[in-house]
């Protein structure tokens, strides 16, 4: 660890610039005692305000976020502020709401930087003040900071941020800042423009994909056709007649095509003839693991949440009612094919990617080429999308990444990309789901007893984050959003059966809402209409003690005109969900499609995600949220037939296209709570939204997802 | 090796095995704006202007170009192609960004057809382009935005 003086002689050593870091806020000051160079803001001589982010930019608008929240306790003018990611090292960029581990995910990257990123701000505003002071000799206190510029209003003296950087790396960091009062802020909670926007729209911003370095190969990988298939033997002489094919290399995930060009590459992964061992791969179908999971549905299960005798409320209702849901196994697919490149040489070895993950990278890459994990330099680029996928526990991009370089020998940088192809049938689904849900009501109508029992894959099971996110059996992202059920009901039970296949899961937006989101909120309104309550009157009802659901649920209900009559061939329905700490309702208008699916013509939502330090960017999560869980409830599903995925690229995994994307108006619940999630929680409501507005236009339950199932399978009622 | 124009500019490059556009663009011309998606023209991530028109340089072999005139985003031009882009970063268009290479330059010949586009002009001219950031709502704003800033 660096003591404070080994910081200021690093500092100096950066050269004339500022560089400020702050670690673990949450201590005490007195225990910031050995102050590390957690470096998140670099101001230049040349009067550029760099803003280091140890959150990727995915889409999800981090980038703008990070330093949005740097930036108001800074009093920096917008205009000289720019971003750069993070590079790997989790001591100083670990993040604080994920065990420490330096990993963008989980909607949590505002509320990890929240406190930490305005410390950092204030930190380096004070030194810049306190440079100042010393220069003009006037006390600190008389100073003022707007915009940029360091003012001294009584002798009329003014200095920008790079006037007074290099005098200001001198001066020791102030044990202890003051932050704003947030009705000071001009730039959280206003419309500071995104810092990705001029390069998203001119060509120039950089992805993996675009990354390369003279003599650079590129690289495909022949996978198996089904899950858990190795390389029994392979023929590779018509592969390497391809001109440009320098090298046909077994490794770990299959067999690698490596080649001057991405059409060599994949020139020659055609030409290229496998054999492959099937004696231990995933056999089954998707129809029979819905089978065997309804078999499931209906067996006792690990208990997840238990509250007072849902059992003994059910056998003693009046009615119950029953209802099976079933979910498919969804894949990520963003814009951006997965890849990663990476260069092993003498000094050491660099990785280029768009990961969630840099660190677990870092550790994969150091592990498989053999060398310490501080040899190895992670450059983060611009993800072109990831909804999850970009994060997986084994780095496993990178880890074949890595396989390649180390098969192939030399220093050669090798581009390693997943075709669409691979994207699509690559696995690391979300997975597939059976859940059942029982609910008991008395003669009155009052819901008396609720018993919801899941089925299917464990996430985190088998990875490093098994022993944080598995207790008592129970993978908590395989029930979140049903064992933490708001509403008010006496008796509770919710059950898990956790299975074992072997395709492999994945976290995909918004996580285990993705369907229990559906199954709870359908259910909620099969409740609500078998005892005649409207479905917003019995929400409100059994929210009574949840006063941020009310709030959203209440503004969603209002904007949308919650109750008052439509067109004809028009239904509106309702959802709530929290999720990621944040809580989103939406009022859906739908109408029918020629071939019979609903057409989502309006959604309203309100969204409280505590403060909303861009509230266009979350607008623009909520939009985009909103259009991702409609593809997937309508369209979208990965099937297997004898353990072969049948679905390749958007041809057959179907995306939505402009004509469907419903208008979207999006309500921002006031609040001056801590920021929360903005990225997932738009997700969950969709589906259930569309179902229940689906039901009101046509009476139809819809308990298979996706949608498309309707037309394909005929209606299931139960 | 075939003699191409590219955003104005003669070049020549190797169009053996009938190498798509795309790839000439991104590995032989460093142009990398023009992105692969699908590689099976679903997605429009790959769209370019060829004689002025959207095309999907990802199904269109480099080798028939001969003397057509091809536009990426990195030369695209004028007064249409700059309400476009002013207009998709006023409204914040872009979230991860790796399709709007492809929305824009099928926003640019979609505007340069048609004036005053109507939402059925946009959802016909913007269909083949996804976005699974789902950025439409934006994407649809920017055109009537775009439009209206070239009307007066």
């Amino acid at each position: 660890m660096f003591t404070r003086r080994r910081f200021l002689e690093t500092t100096a050593l950066a050269g004339a610039a500022l560089v400020v870091g702050v670690r673990f806020d949450s201590r005490p000051a007195a225990a910031v005692e050995g102050l590390a160079p957690d470096a998140f803001v670099r101001i230049a001589p040349d009067n550029t305000v760099t803003i280091i982010s140890k959150h990727i930019e995915l889409g999800q608008g981090s980038y703008s976020g990070v330093a949005t929240i740097l930036a108001e306790e800074l009093d920096a003018d917008w205009s000289q502020i720019r971003v750069e990611s993070a590079p790997s090292d989790a001591a100083r960029y670990g993040n604080r709401l994920l065990g420490g581990a330096q990993v963008t995910g989980g909607s949590t990257a505002m509320a990890d930087s929240w406190s930490q990123m305005r410390r950092a701000g204030a930190t380096a505003r004070a030194m810049l003040v306190e440079a100042a002071a010393r220069e003009w000799s006037i006390p600190a206190s008389e100073i003022t900071v707007d915009r940029g510029v360091v003012s001294h209003a009584p002798s009329g003296r003014r200095a920008t941020f790079g006037e007074l950087a290099s005098k200001a790396a001198a001066i020791a960091p102030p044990a202890q800042v003051t932050l704003k009062d947030p009705k000071d802020f001009k730039l959280v909670g206003k419309q500071p423009p995104r810092v990705d926007s001029r390069a998203k729209t001119d060509g120039s911003a950089q992805y993996t994909m675009d990354f390369a370095v003279p003599g650079m190969l590129t690289a495909l990988i022949a996978r198996p056709p089904r899950f858990g298939a190795t390389v029994k033997s392979f023929d590779a002489t018509a592969a390497r007649r391809v001109k440009g094919v320098t090298h046909v290399v077994p490794v770990p995930a299959g067999v690698a095509v490596v080649a001057e060009s991405f059409w060599a590459a994949r020139k020659g992964r055609e030409a290229l003839r496998v054999a492959w061992d099937e004696s231990r791969a995933e056999k089954r179908g998707t129809d029979e693991l819905y089978a065997a999971y309804r078999v499931l549905a209906g067996r006792p299960a690990t208990r997840a949440r238990r509250e007072g005798d849902a059992d003994g409320a059910l056998r003693g209702a009046a009615r119950v009612l029953e209802a099976v849901y079933e979910f498919p196994y969804l894949a990520h697919a963003p814009m951006e094919p997965l890849d990663a490149v990476i260069r092993v040489g003498a000094d050491g070895c660099d990785l280029w990617a768009g990961s969630q993950a840099p660190t677990i990278d870092q550790q994969v890459v150091a592990q498989i080429v053999g060398v310490p994990a501080n040899t190895v330099r992670v450059h983060t680029l611009l993800g072109g999308g990831s909804f999850g996928r970009r994060a997986t526990p084994n780095g496993d991009v990178a880890g074949e990444a890595a396989s390649i370089a180390k098969a192939i020998g030399g220093d050669r940088a090798v581009k390693l990309v997943w075709t669409r192809e691979d994207d699509i049938q690559g696995g690391r689904y979300r997975p597939l789901y059976v859940h059942r849900l029982r609910g008991g009501l008395d003669a009155a109508g009052n819901i008396v007893g609720w018993e919801h029992r899941i089925v299917g894959q464990s996430i985190a099971s088998g990875t490093p984050f098994e022993s944080a996110m598995v207790k008592d059996g129970v993978d908590r992202t395989s029930v979140e959003g049903a064992a933490n059920l708001p509403y008010a009901i006496a008796n509770i039970a919710v059950d898990l059966h956790t299975t074992r296949i072997g395709v492999p899961v994945l976290w995909w937006r918004s996580v285990g809402s993705t369907h229990t989101a559906y199954s709870t909120e359908t259910f909620l309104d099969e409740l609500a209409h078998a005892v005649g309550r409207d479905p917003v009157d019995l929400r409100r009802a059994l929210l009574a003690k949840h006063p941020r659901h009310l709030a959203a649920l209440n503004l969603a209900a209002d904007r949308a005109g919650w109750g008052q009559t439509l067109p004809s061939g028009r239904a509106r329905g309702v959802a709530v969900h929290e999720s990621f700490n944040s809580v989103v309702a939406q009022v859906v208008e739908v109408s029918r499609r020629p071939d019979g699916l609903p057409k989502v013509e309006r959604v309203v939502c309100a969204v409280d995600c505590g403060t909303a330090i861009n509230p266009d960017v979350v607008r623009a999560q909520m939009e985009g949220g909103i259009g991702y869980g409609l593809a997937a409830a309508l369209w979208n599903e990965v099937t297997l037939v004898r353990g072969r995925v049948q679905q390749r690229n958007f041809d057959t995994y179907r995306p939505l296209r402009i004509g469907e994307m419903p208008a979207v108006e999006v309500h921002i619940v006031p609040s001056g709570a801590a920021p929360t999630g903005v990225g997932e929680p738009g997700v969950p409501p969709i589906a259930p939204a569309v179902a229940n507005a689906f039901f009101q236009l046509t009476g139809q339950r819809v308990r298979r997802l996706p949608f498309a199932r309707l037309a394909a399978a005929g209606t299931r009622t139960s | 090796m075939a003699n191409l124009r590219i955003n104005g500019a003669a070049r020549t490059v190797a169009a053996d095995d009938d190498i798509p556009l795309l790839w000439v663009l991104r590995e032989q011309l460093q142009m990398t704006g023009t992105k692969y998606g699908c590689g099976i023209a679903q997605c429009g991530a790959c769209t370019v202007h060829i004689d002025g028109r959207a095309a999907r340089a990802c199904v269109t072999p480099a080798a028939v170009l001969q003397g057509r005139e091809v536009v990426t985003i990195e030369g695209v031009s004028g007064d249409v192609a700059r309400a476009v882009q002013e207009t998709w970063r006023r409204l914040d268009v872009a979230q991860c960004g790796y399709c709007q290479s492809g929305q824009i330059m099928s926003a640019i010949a979609l505007l340069s057809e048609i004036r005053r586009p109507s939402d059925a002009d946009i959802d016909a001219a913007m269909t083949g382009n996804v976005c699974r950031c789902a950025t439409y709502v934006r994407i649809r704003a920017a055109i009537h935005e775009a439009a209206t800033t070239l009307g007066a």
